[in-house]
Order: C-alpha cells, then sequence, then structure tokens
C-alpha cells in the first residue's frame, strides 16, 4: 500500500495553513477595520475561489504560470521556478483556493469585538501592533483554531484545481484525493477506501477536535 | 491649562446635529459633564482622546497642541495617552485584573497600590467575566490610572458601583487626583452622584 499520497496532502494541507496563516491574518485584520472601495474589491477577490468552479480556477492557473506564456515564461527564465505539474504548483493553488477559508473566520471574528477594546489600548500608549498580539488577537482563539482547521481540512480534499495545475504525477503532484480518483478508474475500490477512510478519518478528528475546544472555551472555569 | 474649541457633526435620527465645545479646564481640576441623551458628550470625549476627529478645531494641553485642524495636527491616542474609562468598561476578556495593570504599566508598587484602592486584590487573577458590575467598573478606572495620565476621561465610570464602594472610590480617587495633578472631565446622567468630587461642571446641549 503506498501512502505517498496521503503523506503529500498532509505535507500539502500543513504548509498552505502555515502560509496562509502568516499572511492571512493582517489581510483579515485590514479588511476588518473600515471600508473603502480597494477593500471591498479584494475581498471580492479572496472570496471568489468560494463560487469559482475549482476546474476554472486551476485552468487560469494553468495558463498563468504555463512556463510557456507571461508569468510562468518570467519566472522560469529568471529565476528557475516552475510551478506547474510541480508540488510548489499544488501550494500556490492551494493557497489561493482555501484562502476564504482562513481569512473569512478571523475577519468576522475581529469585525465582532467591540471597537472600544482596541482604544482602550490605544490610550494605554500601545501601538497597533501590541494591541493586535496583546489583545484582538487572543480575543478571537475560537476563530483562528476554525479557521485553521477549515483551511487544513479543506486542502485535504481538493481536487479540481490541484489536478489542473499539478496533473498525477507519482510522488509529485498526486495526492490523496486525486489517488481515489485514479483508483477507481482503475476499479482499483480496495485502495481507493483505504485511502477515502484515512481522509475521512483526519477530518473527522480535526473537527471533532474544533468543537470540543470551542465548548471548552465557553465553559472555562474560574482561573 | 486644558483648552478645548471644537466643533463636529453628530449623527443623529432628526437631521444632523453640531457639538460645540468651548472651553478651558485648568490643570488638576475636575469637572462633570452632564445634558440631555444624544447631545454627544461621549463624543466629546472620545474627541479629546483622538478616538474620533472633529471637523473643526484645537485641543492644547499644557501647552502642547493635540489638535489643530487648521495646522493639521492630530495627534494619535498613543501619543496623547489621554486616560480613558470607557462606560462599556471595554476590559481584555483575555487579561486578569493583574494582567490588565501590567499592560498598562511595569510600576509594581503602583500596581499593589491600585488593586488596594478598588478592593480588588482578592480577585487579581480573576478575569473580567469573573466579576460583578461593580468590580468590572473599578477595573476599567484602575487601568485608565495605571498609566498615571495627566488628563483623565471618564464616561459613566460610577453607575454600577453600589453607593457604599462609590462613596468609598470616590474619596481614594479625590487622592490621587490630586498627587498625580490630574485633570479630570467626567460624563455623568446623575450630576449629583459626583457632589464632593467635582469642582465645576460644564452643560452639553
Amino acid at each position: 500500500m503506498d501512502l505517498t499520497p496521503i503523506y503529500l496532502t498532509l505535507k500539502l494541507a500543513g504548509i498552505t495553513t502555515l502560509l496562509l496563516l502568516v499572511t492571512g491574518l493582517p489581510v483579515a485584520w485590514c479588511l476588518s477595520r473600515g471600508r473603502s472601495f480597494f477593500k471591498i474589491a479584494l475581498e471580492a477577490i479572496i472570496t471568489m475561489p468560494l463560487v469559482l468552479p475549482p476546474s476554472v480556477l486551476g485552468f487560469y492557473l494553468l495558463l498563468a504560470f504555463s512556463p510557456q506564456h507571461g508569468i510562468g515564461k518570467w519566472l522560469e527564465e529568471t529565476f528557475n521556478l516552475q510551478f506547474v505539474f510541480s508540488f510548489k504548483g499544488l501550494v500556490l493553488a492551494s493557497v489561493i483556493y482555501s484562502m476564504p477559508f482562513m481569512i473569512g473566520p478571523i475577519k468576522s471574528a475581529l469585525q465582532q469585538l467591540p471597537v472600544s477594546l482596541s482604544q482602550a489600548s490605544y490610550s494605554l500608549g500601545k501601538s497597533r501592533w501590541q494591541t493586535f498580539i496583546k489583545v484582538l488577537l487572543p480575543n478571537i482563539k475560537p476563530s483562528l483554531l476554525t479557521a485553521i482547521v477549515l483551511t487544513f481540512a479543506h486542502t485535504l480534499g481538493e481536487f479540481g484545481v490541484v489536478l489542473m495545475i499539478g496533473g498525477n504525477i507519482p510522488g509529485v503532484t498526486r495526492v490523496a484525493s486525486i489517488a481515489v480518483y485514479d483508483s477507481v478508474e482503475q476499479m482499483d475500490y480496495h485502495t481507493a477506501n483505504v485511502y477515502s477512510l484515512i481522509l475521512f478519518a483526519i477530518t473527522f478528528v480535526l473537527v471533532i477536535a474544533v468543537f470540543i475546544f470551542n465548548k471548552y472555551q465557553l465553559k472555562s472555569p474560574l482561573e | 491649562m486644558i483648552s478645548i474649541d471644537i466643533e463636529k457633526k453628530l449623527k443623529a435620527y432628526k437631521g444632523q446635529q453640531v457639538l460645540r465645545v468651548k472651553e478651558q479646564f485648568p490643570t488638576g481640576s475636575i469637572t462633570k459633564i452632564y445634558g440631555p441623551s444624544g447631545a454627544g458628550k461621549t463624543t466629546f470625549l472620545k474627541t479629546i482622546a483622538g478616538f474620533t476627529e472633529p471637523e473643526k478645531g484645537e485641543i492644547i494641553v499644557d501647552n502642547a497642541t493635540w489638535l489643530n485642524t487648521d495646522q493639521k495636527i492630530n495627534l494619535s491616542p498613543q501619543k496623547r495617552m489621554a486616560g480613558f474609562v470607557f462606560q462599556d468598561y471595554a476590559l481584555f476578556p483575555n487579561m486578569t485584573v493583574l494582567q490588565h495593570l501590567e499592560y498598562a504599566t511595569t510600576d509594581t508598587t503602583w500596581i499593589t497600590h491600585l488593586l488596594a484602592m478598588g478592593k480588588l486584590e482578592p480577585f487579581a487573577t480573576h478575569k473580567p467575566e469573573y466579576l460583578s458590575g461593580g468590580q468590572q467598573q473599578r477595573l476599567a478606572i484602575l487601568r485608565a490610572l495605571a498609566v498615571k495620565p495627566k488628563l483623565l476621561l471618564m464616561d459613566e465610570p460610577f453607575s454600577a458601583l453600589d453607593p457604599e464602594n462609590k462613596s468609598a472610590l470616590i474619596t481614594e480617587l479625590k487622592v490621587v487626583f490630586e498627587e498625580l495633578s490630574t485633570t479630570v472631565l467626567i460624563v455623568t446622567h446623575n450630576p449629583q452622584e459626583l457632589d464632593g468630587l467635582t469642582d465645576r461642571e460644564l452643560r452639553i446641549c
């Protein structure tokens, strides 16, 4: 039994979640504060993967990063970077595809915090960064965890977009969801079942963990 | 001396209202501010703290210009560091009583003094959700005092306190205000409750 697709899937989900956590936090913070046309447009772009068919997104990424055209050609000639049919490409596609799952919950949670919390911190002489790290972030822990788990779990289940940009190269881009499809096509239902069961179990444990953590947060004993 | 001359449009249910205040507050004075709901009392305090900007005006605190719309000077709330007691307390849910004060200052002697003054020593390790309304309000006042502000802005700061605690706290606050030479502006809906604490009054309408 080849477990490489499972390993690749977990690696992809882990890297994607980490990258989105680092980049998504400041973006969510920015989007939660005030409104402008730029912010509305940015939010619309970030939300697009929720409604766009994954194959459409994958198709455009394939075109954009193809070594024959535009950005893809420039990246290969300048930095010797190739995103199409590589693990790097899967990461890029996953980051774009899972972005709303990280940014959405964090932005909503930040918006729900009373503005007086930030103002109280500013009046104590604390900078925006200190306020974000010490006051805002700790108070959206449940939403932060939900965003992390949703992003991770969503990346585990990606199919269309990773197939379009990464193809089905064993050990490189053949993640579990593609391996399931591939096995079914070859009438190897046993292998498909094993991969599916592993994905199902991982996702189930993650979602249960979030529910337990968030419930614990609400019923935290007296400290 | 604090000199304030501001003009700010207020959002009102019936058309637009304008908040106009031109007043001077001597250093160390304690002023109660009252007036009808929606007159802009809280907005007035927030404008001084730098949380909101008036269309026109000037705020000078001890010869330092905090705001001058003509000269486009508008210091950030961090630079003004006016102590602020919020009507909704604005306590940090993730921090204990002690952590609130430690976040504001590193002066442990001052923190100990503040905890004693607010009668919050037994609750030092408690988070706000496990404090009563009165305890939360006292913590909000202590946190604002932790930075030893030159100017303290208080929005309905005693509304949740019982008469006994209110009286004891007011007596202690008066001493602290004198020690720090703090200029205090207190918004209240019940001007009588501040008798004995304040020496001036301002009606906003």
